[in-house]
């Protein structure tokens, strides 16, 4: 079997070979390292390629010491999630070098499930962006389109598993940033409810929004790795600790007879490109043809998710961001023994922090900066309780809701880089989920110029099975589109 | 109306701990003020009035565990990390500038 059928794979199938002794973990590893070799210098998805410690992982599958349904799996893990000696840069100079001395609990789990680590992946820095782009190693490139965005801030793990470098990867969405990035790519990313995968390890951005969970191509493959990974860790004080939805089941059941989808009324229209409002309107008919009862919801509030997004996580941003004090870790600039620690802080940071971090640094200190934090903080706590009121009241009516995973489609490297405002806005319809909780999906749903349109599924807490069992019906019944790869020859 | 001065950004740096220069105040002001401008429409939602503000997706119940000594990680591969590091201690820049 040549190189290019083992990196053409799902994980379920790669995993089931490996299981029969058809293929071994190590020549799995090596093809997908080889793959990486020959076109990461154009994606640029990795910030870090470990070929050592996938090959001695691969090696420990093939010598029976590690099982699972994912045994022998390569994976490309988000650069925010802490893995044992292995750089974990969140995107940033400010942790350039840096090696942790731990496992993140994800790392842990997927180490123990016999999943192969490949390396690292390239996000905007400190998973703030939509593009990529803020990333202080340089831009990924989408595999569609190399001159066009791969989505953000987990642009490195989409384009990873759609180039082919990874059968799998582990993004992080705090906004829209595993969904967003899936969207934009033409594969299936899962923001798994909050609390339903373990935050230890995992560099911060906005505590009360991140959430780790998978990317792949197929939604059965994600279902394995959202198995894995999630599930009650005594770490975390805001894990759940409830049993892990039967996602994978879900993921097979294909059938949604019956099952209530309402579509949001207010994620539409204006911001959202005529393509992607035409590939949704035709995944909303073949969602009523598989013999689901579609209905319109309205979610009155959902129009200032986008506010009061970037409100909240800036300032939870500038809160956790503190810990970067050029003490513990990372960068110390200007250490000349005539600065103080306050200047060679202040320096460090000016130093280690791009543009965007800085940004939403200054915004959140001002929103929670006395005079103002009523008006825009505490107001936004408040709008945010009314858009999980919103929710609670749609799925009294329906079971799940649906809308467009990302306004647009891939823009070009570039185009909204000095519009921060245009950028936001890439998230209007991820972020209602991450500021209620609930778990969301997005999956291909087809072209628009040429470029891959995303389905959003949102489910009720701790309902994630739902979303793979809408998203696997879906899959079968309309295939992901396939990139073209035309830069490769 | 303008929504932040460039004094105000002044100060949201050294609050920030952010050696700006003034390239970056006069590029941030601009941008903060457009920012602020759009995310006060927040302040149109009226009935959130009398509504509890939601800190956390999760109702959280304080969570304790028993008080039992474990290992912590290694020191030295702790340190490692560290910018500087001497004694086994981190070592950090000058606390106390001279006054004298």
């Amino acid at each position: 079997m040549s190189s290019t059928d083992l990196t053409r794979r799902t994980a379920a199938e790669t995993a089931a070979a490996i299981a029969a002794r058809e293929v071994s973990a190590v020549e799995v590893a090596q093809a997908h390292l080889d793959r990486i070799a020959a076109v990461d210098d154009r994606v640029h998805a990795f910030l870090h390629v470990d070929a050592e410690g996938a090959l001695a992982q691969a090696a420990r599958v093939d010598a029976g010491e590690l099982s699972g349904p994912l045994a022998g799996v390569p994976l490309a893990l988000k650069d925010v999630l802490c893995q044992e000696g292995i750089p974990t840069t969140v995107g940033s100079k400010i942790l350039e070098g840096w090696r942790p001395p731990y496992d993140a609990t994800v790392t842990a789990r997927l180490k123990a499930a016999g999943v192969v680590l490949l390396g690292k992946t390239n996000m905007d820095e400190f998973a703030m962006g939509s593009s990529t782009e803020h990333s202080a190693y340089g831009p990924t490139h989408n595999p569609w389109d190399l001159d066009r965005i791969p989505g953000g801030s987990g642009g490195g793990s989409a384009a990873a598993v759609a180039a082919y470098e990874a059968p799998l990867a582990i993004g992080t969405d705090t906004g829209g940033s595993i969904r967003q990035p899936a969207s934009v790519t033409g594969t299936v990313g899962v923001k798994p409810t909050y609390g339903g995968v373990s935050r230890y390890g995992l560099v911060a951005f906005s505590s009360s929004l991140d959430q780790a969970g998978p990317c792949a191509r197929t939604v059965l493959d994600a279902a394995l790795l959202h198995a894995v990974i999630a599930g009650h860790d005594p770490a975390d004080s805001t894990s759940i600790p409830l049993p892990v939805p039967p996602v994978v089941e879900a993921a097979q059941k294909r059938d949604i007879t019956g099952l209530r989808i309402g579509v949001v009324k207010e994620l539409a229209g204006e911001g959202y490109e005529a393509g992607v409002e035409a590939r949704f309107a035709e995944a909303v008919e073949l969602l009523t043809a598989l013999g689901a009862t579609v209905t319109e919801v309205s979610c009155p509030h959902f129009g200032y998710a986008l506010p009061a997004y970037y409100l909240i996580a800036p300032s939870e941003a500038s809160s956790n961001l503190a810990r970067f004090d050029s003490v513990r870790f990372g960068l110390r600039v200007g250490d000349d023994g005539v600065h103080s620690l306050e200047e060679v802080m202040s320096l460090t940071r000016e130093q280690g922090f791009g543009p965007e971090v800085k940004r939403r640094i200054m915004l959140g200190t001002y929103a929670l900066s006395s005079g103002y934090y009523d008006a825009y903080y505490g107001q936004a706590q408040k709008v945010r309780t009314l858009i999980t009121q919103d929710f609670t009241r749609a799925f009294e009516q329906v079971d799940v809701l649906v809308s467009p995973a990302s306004p647009g489609v891939a823009f070009r490297l570039g185009e909204k880089l000095g519009d921060p405002l245009a950028m936001y806005r890439q998230d209007l319809a991820t972020i209602p989920s991450n500021l209620y909780g609930g778990p969301a999906m997005s999956l291909p749903c087809g072209l628009s110029d040429g470029l891959p349109v995303g389905l959003q599924i949102m489910a009720p807490t701790m309902r994630d099975d739902l979303l793979y069992q809408v998203g696997g019906a879906f899959e079968a019944a309309l295939p992901a589109p396939v990139p073209s790869l035309s830069w490769e020859s | 109306m303008s929504q932040i001065t460039r004094e105000e950004v002044a100060h949201l740096a050294r609050l920030s701990r952010l050696a700006l220069d003034d390239a970056e105040l006069d590029g941030l002001a601009a941008q903060l003020d457009v920012i602020l401008g759009a995310v006060a429409a927040i302040r149109e939602v009226t009935d959130a009035a009398d509504v509890r503000p939601t800190t956390h997706a999760v109702p959280l119940e304080n969570v304790t565990r028993p008080d039992v000594v474990r290992p912590s990680l290694p020191r030295d591969a702790v340190l490692a990390g560290a910018p500087q590091a001497e004694d086994g201690r981190f070592r950090v820049p000058q606390i106390l500038a001279d006054e004298a």
